[in-house]
């Protein structure tokens, strides 16, 4: 630690600091653009010049290391006069038109301007004009408001991992750019929108919608992947105009996926508002009561092993329990949350869950990722195994892949293989990844949902558990064997048993005739198309994709921003997010229609309030209130016996746009996975 | 500025005489530091495009190529090549006239060369290529040889101690096909005295004198 005075106030921070992080430690605020906490430092917009004591000149803090014992002036008469000169030759090419610009009100140099900006402008001479960017469907630019602060340029490089942005020429004619004109390829290309501290990248579908201090903003979890990014919806007028990250080191640090961002507009269109009823092959709109009463109708005489329920990808975990109950109370073991066929072992949470926690990646010295893309299935995740392998340098971080071979990554690593073929001489030891694993100190292993989603998962995942314990990815003190879900839902309904049970169908036995009445739960993703003609299936979610089509009674619920849910992440962390609108038309939160279902068929469900609810779901499984997870009932599955295949892992096919109702629903989405659609070759596979 | 609207040629590849140039290059850096090669081989494709077309400049697709072989980003190159004007991103004449306008050659006549220049060429601005396609006369800072202003570097060749007429007739050299002879236009080795020395002529006191 070294002791540095500032401003009077001796602080002690850690050596190697720089002295902007001193003057934070010791409660100053420094003005600055170009320096971010999670970006390198570039030291190029000198907003941050503070005196230190026998320097000759001011200094620019952000990159000035501290010494011990040295005396740091925020708040001279030098000091001010210095920051009023920079923000001088900032404002000489910038543009006056706050009053049109959509960074107006979050603006950095706006409100330092209100603090170091002079009245009237000294200078007289032509302003440069820049030609504004095609950056693609999510970001908007206008380059004439850029303040060459490279922010941008260092994330793309930096955290994004996809360096396609640069400062190009010089001097006066400096431009960020791409050069050769194209659209960002990154799945965090929205953050570039927060971290721009001007108005020269905005978001391009949200242009010209809202003023940020108009907004309603309501904390809540994004549910388009499953690591539970923590977010702030932002809301006008009863709409949801856009949806940005909230800080959460331990999760996204302050990045959000593209997809979370911007599916946005998916919670306007195809929505279900009203309920329907099938009359005759036809749709018609009914009343609550009418629908409930044609399914109690149904439901009557039909035996509970012929009822099932499949939960979808974006479930709040009070919904599932609602549904789950209701089941129960029905007599059905029929129920299942794996639309995509996974198989988990159940055992112990640990085993379902990214045991090392999202920040066990930063203590990470090898990876081995096994049938997953963590850059489609969690972009943010992803973010964070490239800050870990770029903090340990090159050839550090030694990374493996078995499965498809992505050419995007934003890591290197060495392909191992494609299929299962390669665990066996992992688990004998005799493969040199092993060597890789071994001599790390906290190796970690990452299952993807390609080696998951099959017949021979179990055996799989028996088959890496033994590699891991015999290559200490498991062992005393560190747990780096992990899942990464795809679905937001998945751990939450894992925890509540929302699994066949004893004697109960799993998502496909419920297909082809395996039931009489189905009732999805904003399932979408399963083959709706194997359900069996005879089957009644009620379908309750918020959008009419797939399943809401083949439905015989529809019942409106809410999507993530219209209630207040439970969501459990990938390494089992138990958020909470808070209804930010009404849902609309008729449509309600999920649980209370399942609430009020159970009553009109006499099974009354012993909850009426929130909260009564959350205390159900506490006692099925103590997580929900922080407590030690309770183990589930235990699925009776085939067990590890089943035989690995050489079959070789496939991910999924689907564009990482869309890949949920919501996203499907949302026109940016298309337009984005129109844009970066999977070249032909990988498509055609 | 972006890529104007010049035909990009859709590929590039380095020729036999570029490759060991290229591995002299690369043997300079360290294998990890390989990056810091980028500028030597902007030159070496310039170079092999004035070979190959007449015109040395560097197509997207030679940076394109160099990022690759270097392993970074290709906006990596596209930040190097931008931001210095010796890399021509567009293409030139066969000539490429670099006029020295700083303080020195300013002072000792190099509005004069430019005048010359413009008159042999028929080019008005700098930047612009003569209508037959032979010269490009740009404007360039202080080429580092104030001693025998004013300059003109053609490619790579400075031509010193110019003006009007001298420009004019090194122009009708080079549209002849000839190269004349670079260095000073005037009697004098290369920045001694016009007419030889001057001083120290006593052979004793110059080697007492030593590098001095």
């Amino acid at each position: 630690m070294v002791r540095v005075i500032v401003d009077g106030t001796p602080v002690e921070v850690a050596a190697g600091s720089s002295a902007l992080q001193a003057c934070e430690a010791a409660g100053k605020e420094i003005p600055r653009f170009c320096y971010h906490e999670r970006l390198s430092v570039a030291g190029n917009c000198r907003m941050c010049l503070v005196e230190v004591v026998r320097a000759p000149k001011p200094v620019a803090s952000c990159g000035f290391p501290v010494s011990d014992g040295m005396e740091i002036r925020t708040d001279t008469e030098t000091v001010r006069r210095a920051r009023r000169a920079v923000m001088e030759f900032l404002l000489i090419n910038h543009p006056l038109d706050c009053p049109i610009c959509d960074q107006g009100g979050e603006c950095d140099l706006q409100d330092q301007a209100y603090g170091y900006g002079s009245g009237i402008s000294r200078y007289h001479e032509e302003k440069r004009a820049v030609t504004n960017k095609d950056l693609g469907p999510l970001v908007k630019t206008v380059m004439t408001r850029c303040i060459q602060c490279t922010r941008c340029v260092r994330f793309c490089t930096e955290v994004a991992g996809t360096p396609e942005l640069g400062g190009i020429s010089r001097g006066e004619n400096l431009e960020i750019s791409t050069y050769v004109e194209k659209a960002l390829t990154s799945e965090l290309s929205g953050n570039l929108i927060d971290i721009c501290p001007v108005g020269a990248l905005t978001s391009k579908p949200g242009a010209f919608q809202a003023r940020p201090w108009e907004m309603k903003k309501a904390d809540s979890i994004d549910v388009t992947d499953a690591l539970g990014t923590n977010t702030v919806v932002q809301v006008r007028g009863g709409e949801v105009k856009r949806i940005v990250p909230r800080v959460n080191d331990e999760v996204n640090e302050e990045w959000l996926s593209d997809k979370g961002r911007f599916s946005v507009d998916g919670l306007k269109r195809r929505r279900l508002d009203r309920p329907w009823v099938r009359v005759h092959g036809k749709r018609q709109a009914v009343s609550w009561q009418d629908a409930f009463v044609a399914i109690a109708k149904r439901l009557e005489g039909v035996p509970g092993n012929r009822i099932g329920a499949i939960a979808g990808d974006l479930c709040d975990a009070e919904s599932l329990t609602a549904l789950r109950d209701l089941m129960e109370s029905l007599g059905s073991a029929n129920l299942d949350c794996r639309q995509d066929g996974a198989a988990y072992d159940l055992s112990d949470r640990s085993r379902y869950t990214f045991a090392s926690g999202v920040t066990g990646i930063d203590e990470a010295d090898a990876l081995l990722i096994i049938g997953a893309a963590p850059r489609h299935d969690a972009p943010v995740l992803n973010a964070r195994i490239r800050k870990r392998y770029l903090s340990l340098g090159r050839g550090k971080f030694p990374i493996g892949v078995i499965g498809p071979q992505p050419s995007d990554t934003t890591w290197s690593y060495e392909a191992l293989g494609e299929g299962p073929d390669v665990l066996a001489s992992l688990y004998d030891g005799s493969h040199p990844f092993c060597e890789a694993l071994r001599t790390a100190e906290k190796p970690m292993i990452i299952l993807g949902h390609g080696a998951l989603v099959r017949e021979d998962s179990l055996a799989i995942q028996a088959a890496v558990r033994h590699i891991a314990e015999t290559t200490g990815v498991v062992k005393d003190g560190w747990n780096g064997l992990n899942i990464l879900h795809t679905a937001a839902s998945r751990v939450a309904a894992l925890d509540l048993g929302f699994v066949p049970g004893q004697g109960g169908r799993s998502m496909r036995g419920m297909l082809s005739s395996g039931v009489d009445v189905l009732w999805l739960l904003g399932a979408d993703e399963f083959p709706v198309g194997g359900i069996s003609p005879e089957t009644f299936v009620i379908y309750q979610g918020s959008h009419g994709d797939a399943a809401a089509a083949r439905a015989d009674v529809i019942l409106p619920g809410a999507a993530w921003t219209e209630k207040d849910g439970t969501y459990v992440n990938t390494e089992g962390r138990v958020q909470q997010a808070f209804r930010a609108v009404f849902p609309p038309g008729e449509a309600r939160e999920d649980w209370r229609i399942i609430r009020a279902f159970s009553e009109v068929i006499d099974h009354r469900l012993p909850f009426d309030t929130a909260e009564e609810l959350r205390a159900r779901m506490a006692r099925i499984n103590p997580v929900f209130v922080g407590g030690a997870p309770a183990s589930v009932s235990q699925p009776p599955f085939a067990g590890s016996e089943t035989i690995m295949t050489d079959r070789p892992f496939r991910l999924s096919r689907q564009s990482y746009y869309l890949t949920n109702p919501v996203s499907r629903a949302s026109e940016t989405m298309a337009e984005c996975a129109r844009v970066y659609s999977v070249p032909a070759a990988i498509a055609a596979e | 500025m972006s890529v104007s609207d010049h035909v990009q040629p859709e590929s590039f590849a380095f020729d036999a005489q570029s490759e060991p140039e290229i591995a002299k290059a690369l043997a300079r850096y360290p294998e990890e530091r390989k990056a810091s090669a980028v500028m030597p081989l902007l030159y070496i494709a310039q170079d092999q495009m004035g070979r190959q077309t007449g015109s040395a400049w560097i197509p997207t697709a030679a940076m394109d190529e160099i990022a690759r072989r270097l392993e970074i980003a290709p906006v990596r190159v596209y930040e190097v090549a931008s931001f210095y004007f010796m890399y021509n991103r567009s293409p030139i004449g066969k000539y490429h006239l670099q006029v020295c306008t700083t303080t020195s050659c300013w002072l000792r006549g190099s509005d004069d060369v430019v005048a010359a220049c413009r008159r042999a060429t028929g080019i008005s601005h700098f930047g612009e290529t003569s209508e037959d396609g032979l010269f490009t006369m740009t404007e360039v800072e202080c080429l580092g040889a104030c001693s025998n202003a004013p300059i003109l570097q053609v490619d790579n060749d400075f031509y010193e101690d110019l003006d009007g007429p001298r420009t004019e007739a090194l122009i009708e050299a080079l549209r002849r096909g000839e190269r004349p002879e670079p260095g000073p236009t005037v009697d004098r080795l290369c920045s001694a005295p016009e007419g030889g020395r001057r001083v120290l002529l006593d052979e004793d006191t110059g080697q007492s004198q030593g590098q001095g």
